[in-house]
């Protein structure tokens, strides 16, 4: 196999590894909210259960959550997992990285100094309207450093798709390289996961440098 | 002042926090174009007097009127408020300046200033614009509507604070110790501020440790002590007054 042939097979799936990687932003920045939320909750039992759903979520492996979406339905219900595959592997990675940005927006919102919510509670706004014009503006900007690096993390952590064979990057690069025997494949999806890290710092920058407006 | 109209009227109010009793049984009412001021030694109970008459505090008893109209009260321990739609028209009554100004550090200062107008009292945008040009002029800072407030001296911030609660045109403005977090020079400058609105007669109520100012511009002091009114009247009367405590805290005052 030429250099050109393995250049082309690793960018194919490197379209797979883009895939889930927007899609996972796409379902578990939200998500994380709603975690968030939960875990704040004055509600002691909500709270808890939240609590502890995120922290066997961040104390237990990802590529272990993959394997346990995956295979679940099956073990668990008997049901069919033809067409799971591909979901699983969203509904996995999304879980997961809610459960961090959850503690990255808690993080953010206990940042906020009383003062705030007092001002726009005598001011006449009502909860939503402090929530999405006192403070959520605030937190984005708090929080927007750690939300890269786990960013970051994830454009690399696709590669865990691997375990469930998806064809994603890795898994391609990973079969290239035990036919042919040689650490190319490696060398060339290395710098891909690199470049697109590059790309990823570059825009956060860019976006923190625009929120740093005050 | 007995004929003009009650504002406020807080009645029999009670508040503990744990085993501290801070407000022991205090009433005290603002008659419209009065300027009160409330004194006393730190841990008197008079912010916390102020917190529960902007409802940013519950209280254990009491009453809490504004322009006779009943805001909250406690019936066996527990607190019945006004229906929604009427409290939120019973709170529209007052404003709130902090001693920690709580400006919006993500807005301008022109948006600090209009975003409640527009989406709290749905005035209309152009009309809000030119009034809170107003305002800023009035405060000496009609230059600064597009900065942000980091970009201001406390001084200044405090002014954008004091527009900010002016801009809702309440009936009442309460000062919690407007000053205490600025240096001499910058708390002259909101303090004249003040007294221009209450030249303005502007209706206000005071927390503050500025003795002289109070005795200048109130027309009526009270001084707390232990979560209790120790002196109540002119300032005449109150820095007159025999009480031993009063004494005592105008003394420390003049030691220090």
């Amino acid at each position: 196999m030429n250099f050109i042939t393995m250049l082309e097979q690793i960018s194919s799936g490197m379209l797979n590894t883009i895939l889930i990687f927007f899609l996972t932003l796409i379902f578990s920045l939200p998500l994380g909210w709603i975690i968030a939320f939960g875990r704040m909750s004055k509600n002691k039992i909500l709270s808890s259960i939240t609590g502890f759903i995120i922290s066997v979520l961040r104390g237990t492996p990802l590529m272990l959550q993959l394997m346990v979406v995956f295979y679940g339905p099956y073990f668990l219900f008997k049901l069919p997992i033809t067409n799971w595959r591909f979901p699983a592997i969203i509904v996995g990675f999304s879980i997961n990285y809610a459960a961090y940005f959850a503690e990255i927006y808690r993080s953010g919102i206990s940042a906020i100094p009383v003062g705030q919510y007092e001002a726009a509670h005598i001011l006449g706004f009502n909860k939503v309207q402090t929530f999405f014009k006192i403070i959520l503006p605030q937190v984005v900007r708090i929080i927007l450093p750690a939300v890269t690096n786990e960013v970051i993390t994830l454009v690399k952590d696709t590669s865990l798709a691997f375990t469930l064979s998806y064809m994603e990057m890795f898994t391609i690069t990973k079969q290239i390289a035990s036919t042919q025997t040689t650490l190319m494949p490696f060398a060339i999806a290395g710098l891909f996961y690199y470049i697109f890290n590059l790309l990823v710092s570059f825009i956060m920058r860019k976006l923190e440098k625009k929120l740093n407006y005050y | 002042m007995s004929e003009e109209k009650l504002f406020l009227e807080m009645n029999n109010i009670k508040k503990s926090f744990g085993d501290l009793e801070v407000l022991k049984d205090i009433s005290l009412s603002v008659h419209g174009g009065e300027v009160l001021s409330i004194i006393g030694p730190s841990g008197s109970g008079k912010s916390t007097l102020l917190r529960i008459a902007t409802m940013l505090e519950t209280m254990d008893s009491g009453s809490i009127k504004y322009m006779g109209k009943e805001a909250v009260h406690v019936e066996n321990g527990s607190l019945h408020y006004a229906k929604p739609h009427e409290l939120r028209e019973i709170k529209k009554n007052f404003g709130l300046v902090f001693q920690s100004f709580n400006l919006f550090p993500h807005m301008s200062v022109m948006r600090n200033l209009i975003d409640a107008p527009i989406h709290v009292q749905k005035r209309d945008k152009e009309e809000v614009i030119s009034e809170a040009k107003e305002l800023l002029k009035k405060m000496g800072l009609e230059d600064k509507e597009a900065y942000y407030p980091s970009q201001l001296s406390g001084g200044q911030q405090q002014r954008v604070a004091i527009a900010r609660a002016l801009a809702l045109k309440p009936n009442v403005l309460f000062f919690d110790e407007p000053t205490s977090a600025l240096d001499p020079e910058l708390t002259g400058e909101v303090l004249k501020v003040i007294k221009g609105l209450a030249e303005e007669k502007m209706t206000m109520v005071i927390v503050t440790h500025e003795m002289s100012f109070a005795k200048n511009i109130s027309d009526r002091i009270i001084f707390m002590d232990k979560g209790v009114i120790a002196v109540e009247g002119n300032p005449d009367e109150v820095f007159n007054s025999d009480n031993i405590r009063m004494q005592e805290f105008l003394g420390k005052l003049k030691h220090e």
